[in-house]
């Protein structure tokens, strides 16, 4: 039989079921975080949407490029909206001042991350199926219809939001609520070196190799390739993945060094400013 | 059979900030299921302290063990056997009072949750406000919920930081006289941080001041009352506050 104490040891899955249902008892009675969820990824949608339409009547390369923009949008939206998915759910622990109950209790850094991973996939799901059904009855495009590449761009994105969400969490239980702003920022960071919406030959050479570092150019190229070409590339996905997993691990290092430097420094005492 | 380890064992513990020494050498040991206090004025180093205890900071040098296991390192292996309460922490105020006890009863991994919240409803006079959201409650009302979270688990070590701060006199009271049910009926081992002298007279059988990082003095109330020639624990603190403290005084 398993002790008391080997129990509070082990990995546990009722200790992560606990923090998910502490986020669904939150979003279920606050209709306001719901309708934030939905409202920036259908204005951003519809803006960039109505932006191909306009130029795609005007100009014939457009015409071919098969919705790249409005996929742009929605990958790039899976992408930052993954990770604010991650962070907001932290976030509501600083905001509440409930941190302290959750680094005093039971749970495990890992559990608590599991659960912060899967509350951005819930968050995201629910901003991000309304707006692709919107991207269907407003201009055609079908982001189901890339299929099992779909699968390839969402895992991939997921793991760098997950990863820049688990360093910006850290950045925060060490440098206390002043560092919040990287949790909206720092993902922007990204935008213009992962070519979200322009190929990396764009560019200057000199850069390139940078954004050939950040696994989400990956994903965009193998977006463009397969709007635009009709051709997918599973090289560019693999690549991505290794990548990911590299980051992944330097997101939970760091993650785990500053929640260190912090227990050294006394900040998870003090969580304001 | 050997002795179960203390349940709280603090040795020349010291906690410096960059380069202001917090914590400056102490050493305690807690009895299984006394109450102690642990009095001082700000920046004494009491909340340093309490936050070594539980693992929330690192000790520059010393050693705090809590059952047993070195804190921060072993915490996990006895972080379910503790609880605390403190007024800079707070459960989510969006949620039921049965809410934040069922998510706080799974992270503690509490057996048969649905009774032990019906039972600290009724011992907390808490059950009419189970399905109310614990923002709209009374601070009186909060306290309570606090503390029916931090006994949600039934502690065997329970750290209290200020548990009676902003509360009306009729309810601080009132949480006293739970708490010390609560450690006597269990046999748990409670350590209070508080800045009200007659609290920690009540309560405690032993009180530990504290000042600038060092303890000043360890002893019964009734034994420092005696000692220092007061009738209050209040005039010893005082006493204790204004005299030099003990280093300087042995140079």
């Amino acid at each position: 039989m398993i002790s008391q104490t080997e129990a509070a040891l082990a990995f546990s899955p009722r200790r992560i079921a606990a923090m998910l249902l502490r986020y669904w008892y939150l979003l279920r009675g606050s209709w306001s975080r719901f309708l934030d969820l939905v409202y920036w990824p259908t204005v951003q949608m519809l803006t960039w949407g109505f932006l191909q339409y306009y130029i795609a009547t005007n100009a014939g390369f457009f015409a071919r490029a098969g919705g790249t923009f409005i996929g742009a949008v929605l990958l790039w939206d899976i992408l930052f909206r993954g990770q604010l998915g991650f962070s907001i759910s932290f976030l509501e622990e600083m905001w509440s001042r409930n941190i302290g109950n959750l680094l005093m209790s039971p749970l495990r850094p890992f559990e608590f991350i599991a659960a912060l991973m899967v509350m951005s996939v819930v968050r995201l799901s629910i901003g991000l199926v309304p707006v692709t059904l919107l991207a269907i009855a407003f201009f055609g495009f079908n982001l189901y219809a890339l299929g099992l590449a779909l699968v390839a761009f969402f895992l991939n994105l997921m793991l760098t939001s997950w990863a820049i969400g688990i360093f910006v969490s850290g950045l925060i239980l060490r440098n206390g609520m002043g560092a919040e702003s990287f949790a909206w920022s720092l993902m922007f960071l990204f935008m213009p070196l992962t070519c979200v919406y322009y190929p990396v030959s764009t560019l200057p050479t000199w850069l390139q190799p940078v954004a050939w570092m950040l696994p989400p150019t990956y994903v965009f190229e193998g977006m463009r390739s397969l709007l635009i070409d009709k051709v997918f590339r599973p090289d560019l996905m693999l690549e991505a993945f290794g990548l990911n997993v590299l980051l992944f691990a330097a997101g939970v290092a760091g993650f785990l060094a500053l929640v260190r430097s912090a227990r050294r420094q006394g900040s998870l005492m003090q969580t304001g400013e | 059979m050997p002795a179960p380890p203390p349940p709280i064992a603090v040795a020349r513990l010291v906690k410096i900030y960059k380069t202001v020494p917090a914590v400056d050498g102490i050493s305690f040991t807690l009895a299984p299921g006394s109450i102690t206090g642990l009095l001082g004025g700000n920046g004494a180093g009491k909340t340093t302290t309490i936050a070594t205890i539980m693992g929330l900071v690192t000790p520059t040098s010393g050693r705090v063990a809590v059952l047993g296991a070195e804190m921060p390192r072993q915490r996990y292996r006895v972080l379910h056997r503790m609880n605390f309460e403190s007024p800079y922490v707070e459960v989510p105020m969006r949620l039921t009072v049965r809410q934040n006890l069922t998510v706080f009863g799974m992270l503690y991994g509490v057996a048969e949750l649905r009774e032990r919240i019906a039972q600290l409803g009724r011992e907390l006079e808490l059950t009419e406000l189970l399905d109310r959201p614990t923002g709209k409650l009374s601070a009186g009302q909060k306290t309570r919920v606090s503390l029916a979270k931090a006994l949600i688990n039934r502690p065997d070590v329970l750290l209290l930081d200020e548990p009676t701060a902003s509360l009306d006199p009729d309810t601080a009271d009132w949480v006293r006289g739970h708490l010390a049910r609560y450690a006597r009926d269990r046999h748990a081992t409670v350590l209070l941080a508080s800045h009200n002298m007659a609290e920690v007279e009540r309560m405690c059988e032993r009180v530990i001041i504290m000042k600038r990082g060092r303890i000043e003095d360890d002893d019964a109330p009734a034994k420092l009352l005696a000692r220092y020639g007061r009738g209050t624990l209040e005039e010893v603190f005082l006493d204790v506050a204004r005299r030099a403290p003990q280093s300087e005084a042995a140079q």
